[in-house]
């Protein structure tokens, strides 16, 4: 006997949940797995003892009988009278409860069966991950839609699109505007109109090769947002018209049009819009993720904060100031100093030649930072440890002054050092969902903020990278296709 | 007879949220209201039928008797022998379900009891929100990831 258990909380009221979980014949509107369905006989869908038949969309056959609905406990239990699934005695039960703690809902559903001996395990993901996890995400993102439509088949044709391609390493000079067919969405992979483009350095790495991630010629970049044109099978988070934003690897995001991985997209609140989350994915990640979970920043903690005036640097000002901590920062001018002071660093040290380490200690009687968020590299690496407080930790996310030969000897301040990638910490949807949903939560209570937009046509990407690479901007960037 | 029913979501796994609510002497560690309680008789916190007497910060005294506590369940209950509430035959119950989407869990602590008419709305509010949401937020608080 296998028994499966799923639950969830829905973001909506259990009388709207209700409405559509105790029609036993709704499942095709909501449910990403399931195909057409009717009820036999015409009877109402609210009939117990009423026989649902469907197709899931694998092509498999199913009759379910209802055996119980309850409008007061808010429950439906029903079996499986014939399946071409080799699955015996499936009782299921589907139950709703009230979480009063926000007027949202707790859906809990369960259901006993026997398969074959040795299918077991398959038939546990089967069932837990395609039919209830699955129902889950449908359920909310139909709700999401208000209900409407159910997911479009994808267009089977690839779309034209248009792309800035490197057509090989070099200046801004190789990037060119092309036309580029874009294929249909295959499974797990969704199909995204994009509205604004993000730029950031490594896009300028990646272009020069120093970063190996693309062999001309290729489209590059890194984030986007814009809206689903159409998902693949499987896809269960997204539906046709989501708004949706995305920061991951491998380059490409320099398009009108984009098929990627379904996995790495999320949907965007109302309160965040196109340009913002392109501007503000890979950062506001980074910055989350760097605070969060590389080091847990604590009140009192004193932290440095590399190139504090850039792109990464005010959010991690920002973000360290809200919570509690005594912010250093290093910069390059005045200009950037003042910048950085009203974004939350308490103490920007203006240096030119990377020498901080004595002013960190006197702002620190002497301690040290208790961390250190070191995007320098090479250049900077004996001032940090210096700079480190004794058990203090060195976290090393980015090398813009070259990549670190060796690191110095830790044991001189019993420190720790981290060489965090954001792409590992979003490797899998829930991180990635939890690290996205902190950015938008402090974006909505005003703790980050986007301080400049520069806006370019897509088209006009290779000035708005010369720009960048002259320092002309201070700020985020974003391409409008 | 009056029901109040209240529930929450934890972000805590269920585990971690019951370490907390089955000790029946444990109050003082997570509710924000209760500033000392003890076991009559020196029983074990988890012997059915012992007795919880607590002090809130407010001064008022309340006695307190175990019924039920499942640990299969997580679900423990109890009815109280004395209290400056006013309520008669109070038993109430709290309840875990671990929710599997994202690892949290679900909380639900309902009492039924009967009063004085003009004060059910009163009580009602009182204890649904100022006693079992107020103990939720700080058990929110208590076990925030």
């Amino acid at each position: 006997m296998i028994r499966v258990t799923r639950s969830a909380v829905i973001d909506a009221p259990i009388d709207r949940v209700w409405e559509l979980l105790r029609d036993f014949n709704s499942h095709s509107a909501w449910h990403p797995a399931v195909g057409e369905s009717r009820i036999e006989n015409g009877e109402p869908a609210d009939q117990v003892g009423c026989v649902r038949n469907f197709f899931l969309k694998d092509g498999n056959h199913i009759r379910e009988q209802l055996l119980a609905l309850s409008d007061r406990d808010h429950l439906s239990t029903y079996c499986i009278l014939d399946a071409t699934l080799p699955m015996k005695h499936y009782v299921a039960t589907v139950q709703l409860k009230h979480v009063t703690d926000g007027d949202r809902t707790f859906w809990h559903w369960q259901s006993t069966f026997e398969v074959p001996r040795g299918r077991e395990q398959e038939f546990q993901e089967l069932v837990g991950k395609g039919v209830y996890e699955g129902g889950f995400e449908g359920l909310r993102a139909f709700l999401r839609r208000g209900g409407a439509a159910s997911p479009r088949v994808p267009n089977a044709d690839a779309a034209q699109g248009q792309a800035v391609v490197a057509t090989a390493f070099g200046g801004p000079e190789v990037l060119r505007f092309e036309s580029l067919p874009v294929k249909a969405p295959g499974p797990g992979e969704v199909r995204i109109r994009q509205t604004a483009v993000g730029v950031n350095y490594i896009d300028v790495y990646v272009r020069k090769g120093l970063y190996r991630m693309i062999e001309p010629p290729a489209a590059i970049g890194m984030e986007a947002a814009g809206t689903v044109f159409d998902v693949g099978p499987g896809v269960a988070h997204l539906l046709p018209g989501d708004r949706v934003a995305y920061a991951c690897p491998p380059p490409g995001a320099y398009v009108t049009l984009r098929t990627l991985a379904a996995d790495q997209v999320v949907p965007l609140p109302d309160h965040v819009s196109d340009e913002v989350a392109a501007a503000l994915m890979l950062k506001g990640m980074t910055a989350e993720y760097l605070l969060h979970r590389t080091h847990r920043l604590q009140p009192g903690h004193s932290v440095l904060v590399h190139a504090a005036a850039g792109g990464v640097g005010l959010l991690l000002c920002q973000w360290a100031k809200a919570l509690g901590a005594k912010v250093i920062g290093t910069v390059s001018s005045e200009d950037k100093a003042r910048v950085a002071r009203a974004n939350g660093c308490d103490f920007p040290i203006v240096t030119g030649n990377y020498r901080f380490a004595a002013d960190v200690k006197n702002l620190t009687s002497g301690r040290g930072a208790d961390v250190i968020y070191d995007g320098l590299g090479r250049e900077a690496a004996n001032q940090n440890l210096d700079a480190l407080a004794f058990t203090g930790h060195w976290v090393s996310y980015g090398q813009a002054s070259g990549a670190h030969d060796a690191f110095p000897d830790l044991s001189s301040k019993s420190g720790t050092l981290s060489r965090p990638v954001l792409f590992h910490y979003t490797a899998e949807r829930a991180r990635l969902n939890e690290i996205a949903g902190n950015v938008f939560k402090a974006l909505k209570e005003k703790i980050i903020q986007v301080t400049v937009l520069h806006r370019y046509p897509l088209a006009a990407a290779a000035e708005a990278h010369r720009d960048l690479e002259a320092r002309r901007t201070t700020g985020s960037i974003v391409l409008l296709p | 007879m009056i029901k109040v029913y209240t529930s929450s979501v934890i972000e805590a796994p269920a585990d971690a949220v019951w370490a907390q609510l089955r000790d029946f002497n444990g109050l003082p560690k997570w509710t924000p209201f209760v500033a000392e309680s003890r076991i009559e008789g020196g029983l074990a916190a988890d012997k059915i039928g012992c007795v919880r007497n607590f002090r809130l910060k407010d001064g008022g005294v309340i006695r307190e008797q175990l019924l039920t506590l499942s640990d299969y369940d997580y679900q423990c209950s109890y009815s109280i022998l004395e209290s400056p509430m006013g309520v008669e035959n109070y038993v109430a119950t709290l309840k875990l379900t671990p929710v599997t989407d994202g690892n949290r869990t679900f909380a639900e602590w309902w009492a039924e009891f009967d009063c004085a008419p003009e004060r059910e709305r009163e009580l009602a509010q009182q204890i649904g929100q100022g006693v079992f949401q107020g103990a939720f937020d700080s058990l929110k608080s208590l076990l925030r990831r």
